[in-house]
C-alpha cells in the first residue's frame, strides 16, 4: 500500500506534537480542570496512531523504538504498586495523599499522590492502545 | 507477624523462585537449593520443642478480613508440633533421596521443586492454622499441589487418571468440611479452633452438632483414604517415588488424623463420632492390609499398607474418644490410652513407611520394575538396601527391636480396654474391635514379609528384570538409612519421645484431662506375658503359615473381584456423570450464538418485563423533566435515523461511519449534559474505534446479506423491539420512582477530601481508585487478549501426550 | 429531555439487539458497540439532565451536576473500547481461521471435524 501521502506526512509532524502537548497537558489538568489518566493517556495514544497512519510501522518503530506491551504492563503496575505504597504508611489499599509545598518558582504547589496513580493509568492506556493498533496493522 | 507466619510462607515463595533458580543455575540440580528450606525449618521447630513439653504454646494473628472473621492466625502446640516435625523432618530426607532419585537431564525438575515446596508450606499451613477458613484454604492447597504431583509424569495416562480421581475425592471431601466448617461457625459464631474448643459444652446441643460432625469427618476420611474413599491412595502411586514418600505416606494423608486429633476435644465422647471413627478407622485397617496381600506392584501394596496403617491410627483416634464421654475421669483414663498409642504409631509410621517408600524407590530405580512376579534374589546384589528393607518391614509388621512393635503392642492393649467399654453400646459389639484389629494384624505381617521375602529372596532371574540391579549410590541410602536408625531408636528410648512430643500433644487433644495421673503411661518393650503378647505371637504364626500357603488360599479374592470393586463405581460415577450432563447439555447447548441469545433476551424479557407488571411498579412521570432545545431534538432526531439506516445498509463501511456519527453525537450531548471529561473521552475513544474497525476490515471480507425471509426476520424484530421497550419503560420507571436521594453530595467535597476540584476525576482517582484500578488491569487483559490472537498461532504437527 | 432521550436509548437498543441477531459477526459486534452506546446515554439519563453545572468546584456555583454516573460513564467508555477491540480481533481471526464470517456456519465442536 504505497500511496502519495505527503500531506498526511507533513501535517502529522506538526499535529502529533500538539496533540502529544494537549495529551500531557490533559493529563496534568486532570486534578482541577477536565482531564486526567484516561483522557490524557487516549489523547497521547491518538497521536502515536496517526503517526502509525502517517508513516509506516517500521519508520516509526526505527524513531520511538518501545515495546508497547511493556509500557501497558508498566502502566499496570505502576497503578497497583502505588496502591500498595499506600499500605507501607498503614492505610488502606489505594488511598491517596496530598499536600501543599512551597517550591522554588512554582510558589504553593499541591502535590497529590493521585498523579503517579494516574500516570500508571495512562501509560497502560498508551500501551494497550497503540498494542492493540500495532497487532492489527502488522498482521497479514 | 510472627516467626511462625514467616516460616510458614517461606516454603511457598520459595515454591515460586525455584524456577528462577533453575533459569539463574541451568547446571545445578535443583533439590540442593530446595533442601536448606525444609532443614532451616526442622531446626526452628526443633529448637521450640523444649518449651512446648514445658507446656508452652505459640500463638500469633494477623488480621487478613475482619469484617468475615479472618485472621490469618497460627497455633503451635503439642499436636501441631509433631505434625510440623514430621513434615520438615522427612520433608528433608525425601528432598535429599529425590536430589538422586531424580535425573537433572530428563525431569523438569523447577515444576518438581516448586510443587513441593508448595505443598510443604501448604501442609505446615493446615496443621498451624488456628482459623477455619485459612485451615481449609491451606487443606485444598495441598490437594492441589498433591494433584500437580501425582500428575508431574503427565504424558502417561495413568498419571492424569490418578491424579484426577485424588483431586475429585480429597477435593470434593475437602468441600463437605468446608460445610461442616461453616456450620461449626454458625453455632458458635467464632472462626478460631481453639475458642470452638473451649465453646464445646454449649454447642453439643446444637442441631447442627452432629451433621457437622459428620460433614468434617467426611473430608478427614476422604483425605486420609478411609474406607470406601480409600481407592485414590493406589492410583496416586503413580507419582514419583519421592512423592509418594512424603505426600501419600508420611505427611498429607495423616492430615485427615490430623483433623481428626484437633477436633477430638469438640467432638469427642459424641457417639457418632465414636463409631464412625472407630468403625471406618478399624475396617479400612482390615480391608487394607487384606488387599495389600493381593497386590503385585510393591508400591501398590505399600499403597493398601498405608491405607490400613492409615485406618489403624484412625480407629485409635477414635476408641480414645470415648474418654471424653461424660467428662474427664479417673475411670476413663484408661480410654486416652488409645489416644497415645495413635500418636504413637503415627510416628512410627512415619519413619518406616518412609523407608520403605524410599527402599521400594531404590529397587525399581535400580533394578526397572516394582512386579513382584519378576522379583527376587536381590539380597546378594544389594545388601544395604535388603539390610534396609528387613528393618522397615519388620517394623510395620510389628516385630522387637523395632518402634512398630510398641505403637502394635498398645493397639492391641487400645483395643482390649474397648472391649471392655460399657458405653455406646460396646458390651455389644465390643468384641468385634479385638478380633478384627488381630485379624488385620495377620495379614499386615503377612505383606510385609512378601516385601522382603519376595523381592529379596528366593530365585533370581536377570532375564526379567530391565537392568542389571546393583547397591544404589550412597546419596539414594542417606534418607532411608536415616529413618532406619530412627525406627531402631525409638524402640530403645521411647519414652524421651513420648516426654517431649507425645506428652505436650496428648494435652491438646484433651485438654479436660490436663496432666492427670496415667495421661501419659509409660512405654516398655517388656510386659510379661500378656494377652498383648499372645496375640503378637498368634499373628507370627499364623502370618507366616498364610505366607506359606498363599498359593492355596488366594482364591478368597476371587470374591471380591474387579468388576464389582469400588474403583469400578467411582468409574461408573464419573462416566455417567460426564455423560449425563452432556446428554442435558446437548439438549439446549445448539452451538449456534443466535439461539443463545435468544434464551438471554427471552429469559429477560420474561423475568424483567414480568416483574415489572406483576409488581405495578411501571409510573411514568414526566414532570420533572429538563426542557428540550431545539438543537437538541435535531440530534436525537439524527442519531435515531442513524440507527435504524444502520440496519439498512448495504456496505459495512457505511455501517460504520453511522456507528461514528452516532459516538460523536453522543459526545455533544455528553457537553450540552455538562460532562466535559466524557465528551473528551467519547470523542478520542471514538476516533480510534472506528480506526480500529477500518484496520479490521482489511482482513475480513464485504458483509454478506443477512437472510429476508419474514421467518427469520419476525422473531429477530419481536424480540428487539420488545427488548428496546422494556428499556424505556424501566427506564421510564426508575425515573418515575425516585426511592432515595443521590449519594453524590458526598463527592462534592472533594477537594477537602481528596484536594482536586474535578469531581469526577476525583471519584476515579481516590474515591473509587480500586474501580479504575481494575478497570485498567481489564484494558490491559484485553490488550494481551488481542496481541494473543494475533501472534499465536496453531503450531504445525501434533505434540506427544498420550491421549485416551 | 429525560423521556426523550430515554426513547432515543430504546430506538439504539433495539437496533443493537437486532444486530446481535444477525449470522454476520460484523454485525455482532457493531450491535455491542450500539449497545455500549445506549448504556450509556441511559446512565447519563439517571443522574437528572442539565441540572447544576459542570462538577467541576468552583467559588460561585451553588450545585452540581452528579458527577457519579459520568464516573460510572467513564469507566464503561474504555473498558466498552477494550471489549470491542478484543471482538473484532477475535472476529478476523475466526475469519482467517475458519474462512467465514458467518455465524450459522460455526457451529459444532472438536468431534464433528
Amino acid at each position: 500500500m504505497r500511496e502519495n501521502d505527503v500531506i498526511l506526512q507533513t501535517v502529522s509532524k506538526v499535529a502529533v506534537f500538539i496533540i502529544l502537548t494537549f495529551g500531557v497537558y490533559l493529563f496534568l489538568a486532570g486534578h482541577h480542570n477536565p482531564g486526567g489518566g484516561f483522557i490524557g493517556g487516549l489523547t497521547l495514544s491518538s497521536a502515536f496512531v496517526l503517526l502509525y497512519l502517517a508513516f509506516d510501522v517500521e519508520t516509526v518503530n526505527a524513531g520511538i523504538p518501545l515495546d508497547y506491551k511493556m509500557v501497558a504492563a508498566t502502566g499496570v503496575l505502576i497503578a497497583i504498586f502505588t496502591g500498595m505504597g499506600a499500605l507501607l504508611f498503614d492505610s488502606a489499599f489505594l488511598s491517596q495523599t496530598f499536600a501543599y509545598f512551597d517550591l522554588p518558582i512554582f510558589g504553593k504547589t499541591e502535590l497529590a499522590t493521585v498523579v503517579l496513580f494516574e500516570s500508571g493509568i495512562a501509560l497502560g492506556v498508551v500501551g494497550v492502545v497503540v498494542t492493540i493498533i500495532i497487532s492489527i496493522s502488522e498482521d497479514v | 507477624m510472627t516467626s511462625i507466619h514467616i516460616l510458614l510462607l517461606i516454603p511457598i515463595l520459595a515454591a515460586f523462585l525455584i524456577p528462577v533458580i533453575g533459569r539463574q543455575f541451568p547446571k545445578l540440580h535443583l533439590g540442593w537449593a530446595a533442601l536448606p528450606i525444609p532443614i532451616v525449618l526442622f531446626s526452628f521447630f526443633v529448637s521450640k520443642v523444649s518449651s512446648i513439653s514445658a507446656g508452652e504454646t505459640f500463638t500469633g494473628s494477623v488480621a487478613w478480613i475482619r469484617a468475615l472473621d479472618l485472621y490469618f492466625s497460627v497455633y503451635l502446640d503439642g499436636l501441631s508440633l509433631i505434625f510440623t516435625l514430621l513434615i520438615t523432618g522427612i520433608g528433608s530426607l525425601v528432598v535429599l533421596y529425590s536430589i538422586f532419585y531424580l535425573s537433572k537431564e530428563r525431569e523438569s525438575l523447577s515444576h518438581f521443586y516448586a510443587y513441593l515446596l508448595l505443598f510443604m508450606g501448604a501442609m505446615l499451613g493446615v496443621v498451624l492454622s488456628d482459623n477455619l477458613m485459612v485451615l481449609y484454604l491451606f487443606w485444598e492447597l495441598t490437594s492441589i499441589s498433591s494433584f500437580l504431583l501425582i500428575a508431574f509424569w503427565f504424558r502417561r495416562k495413568k498419571s492424569r487418571y490418578g491424579a484426577q480421581k485424588s483431586f475429585l475425592i480429597t477435593v470434593g471431601g475437602g468441600i463437605s468440611m468446608l460445610v461442616g466448617f461453616i456450620m461449626l461457625q454458625v453455632m458458635t459464631g467464632t472462626n478460631s479452633v481453639q475458642e470452638i474448643i473451649a465453646m464445646r459444652d454449649s454447642i453439643q446441643e446444637h442441631e447442627l452438632f452432629v451433621p457437622a460432625l459428620v460433614l468434617i469427618l467426611l473430608g478427614a476420611f476422604t483425605k486420609s483414604a478411609q474406607f470406601p474413599f480409600h481407592i485414590w491412595l493406589p492410583d496416586a502411586m503413580e507419582a514419583p517415588t519421592p512423592v509418594s514418600a512424603y505426600l501419600h505416606s508420611a505427611t498429607m494423608v495423616k492430615a485427615g488424623l490430623f483433623l481428626v486429633a484437633r477436633f477430638t476435644p469438640v467432638f469427642g465422647g459424641e457417639a457418632t463420632w465414636f463409631w464412625l471413627v472407630s468403625g471406618v478407622g478399624i475396617f479400612t485397617m482390615f480391608w487394607g492390609s487384606f488387599s495389600a496381600v493381593r497386590q503385585k506392584d510393591l508400591k501398590a501394596l505399600l499403597a493398601y499398607s498405608t491405607i490400613s496403617q492409615l485406618g489403624l491410627i484412625m480407629s485409635l483416634f477414635g476408641l480414645g474418644s470415648a474418654a471424653l464421654q461424660g467428662g474427664a475421669s479417673a475411670e476413663s483414663v484408661i480410654y486416652t490410652k488409645a489416644i497415645f498409642a495413635a500418636l504413637f504409631h503415627l510416628v512410627n509410621h512415619s519413619t518406616f513407611k518412609g523407608a520403605l517408600f524410599m527402599v521400594v524407590g531404590i529397587v525399581d530405580h535400580e533394578v526397572g520394575t516394582r512386579d513382584i512376579r519378576k522379583l527376587g534374589g536381590l539380597i546378594s546384589l544389594m545388601p544395604i538396601t535388603f539390610t534396609l528393607t528387613v528393618i522397615s518391614s519388620f517394623s510395620m509388621a510389628g516385630l522387637p527391636p523395632f518402634n512398630g512393635f510398641l505403637s502394635k503392642e498398645m493397639f492391641f492393649t487400645a483395643v482390649l480396654n474397648a472391649n471392655e467399654m460399657t458405653i455406646f453400646s460396646m458390651d455389644t459389639w465390643g468384641l468385634l474391635f479385638p478380633i478384627i484389629a488381630w485379624i488385620g494384624s495377620i495379614f499386615t505381617f503377612t505383606y510385609s514379609m512378601i516385601v522382603v521375602f519376595r523381592t529379596f529372596l528366593g530365585p533370581y532371574r536377570r532375564e526379567k528384570l530391565e537392568k542389571d540391579p546393583h547397591e544404589a549410590p550412597v546419596g539414594m541410602l542417606i534418607s532411608p538409612i536415616i529413618l532406619c536408625m530412627l525406627v531402631i531408636l525409638l524402640f530403645f528410648v521411647p519414652n524421651r519421645l513420648s516426654d517431649y512430643l507425645l506428652s505436650p500433644a496428648m494435652n491438646s487433644i484433651l485438654p479436660a484431662y490436663q496432666n492427670m495421673d496415667g495421661l501419659i503411661p509409660k512405654i516398655s518393650p517388656w510386659h510379661g506375658f500378656n494377652l498383648e503378647l499372645f496375640m503378637t505371637a498368634g499373628v507370627v504364626l499364623l502370618g507366616a503359615f498364610l505366607l506359606r500357603t498363599y498359593r492355596y488360599w488366594n482364591v478368597v479374592y476371587d470374591f471380591f473381584p474387579e468388576k464389582r470393586s469400588i474403583d469400578r463405581g467411582y468409574q461408573w460415577m464419573l462416566a455417567r456423570g460426564e455423560s449425563g450432563s452432556k446428554r442435558a447439555t446437548d439438549r439446549y447447548m445448539t452451538g449456534f450464538l443466535t439461539n443463545y441469545l435468544y434464551y438471554i433476551y427471552g429469559f429477560l424479557l420474561l423475568v424483567v418485563g414480568g416483574t415489572l407488571w406483576l409488581t405495578g411498579s411501571i409510573v411514568i412521570d414526566t414532570s420533572n423533566d429538563a426542557p428540550v432545545s431545539v438543537y437538541e431534538g435535531i440530534i436525537i432526531v439524527i442519531m435515531a435515523t442513524a440507527a435504524i439506516s444502520i440496519l439498512f445498509t448495504k456496505s459495512r463501511m457505511t455501517a460504520t461511519l453511522l456507528n461514528g456519527v452516532l459516538g460523536y453525537s453522543i459526545a455533544i450531548f455528553f457537553v450540552l449534559f455538562r460532562a466535559p471529561d466524557l465528551a473528551l473521552t467519547q470523542l478520542v475513544v471514538e476516533t480510534v474505534t472506528t480506526v480500529l474497525f477500518l484496520l479490521c476490515f482489511y482482513h475480513l471480507p464485504e458483509w454478506s446479506k443477512e437472510e429476508r425471509s419474514l421467518k427469520v426476520r419476525f422473531p429477530k424484530m419481536v424480540v428487539s423491539i420488545g427488548t428496546g421497550a422494556l428499556t424505556v419503560l424501566l427506564a421510564l420507571s426508575v425515573q418515575g420512582n425516585k426511592m432515595f436521594e443521590s449519594i453524590s453530595s458526598y463527592f462534592e467535597d472533594s477537594y477537602k477530601l481528596a484536594g482536586g476540584r474535578n469531581i469526577v476525576n476525583s471519584i476515579l482517582g481516590d474515591f473509587r481508585a480500586f474501580d479504575t484500578m481494575l478497570e485498567v488491569v481489564v484494558l490491559f487483559i484485553a490488550g494481551v487478549g488481542v496481541y494473543t490472537l494475533i501472534k499465536l498461532k496453531e503450531p504445525k504437527g501434533g505434540d506427544d501426550i498420550e491421549r485416551e | 429531555m429525560e423521556t426523550m432521550i430515554i426513547l432515543l436509548a430504546g430506538v439504539l437498543v433495539s437496533v443493537a439487539t437486532y444486530l446481535l441477531l444477525s449470522k454476520n459477526m460484523i454485525r455482532v459486534v457493531l450491535g455491542t458497540a450500539i449497545l455500549s452506546h445506549a448504556v450509556h446515554l441511559l446512565l447519563m439519563t439517571m443522574g437528572g439532565l442539565k441540572i447544576g453545572s459542570v462538577p467541576i468546584l468552583g467559588d460561585t456555583v451553588e450545585t452540581y451536576t452528579d458527577a457519579l454516573p459520568q464516573a460510572l460513564i467513564l469507566t464503561a467508555i474504555v473498558i466498552s473500547f477494550a471489549v470491542t477491540a478484543f471482538f473484532l480481533v477475535l472476529v478476523y481471526r475466526t475469519y482467517q481461521t475458519t474462512g467465514t464470517d458467518n455465524l450459522l456456519e460455526m457451529k459444532g465442536t472438536e468431534e464433528d471435524e
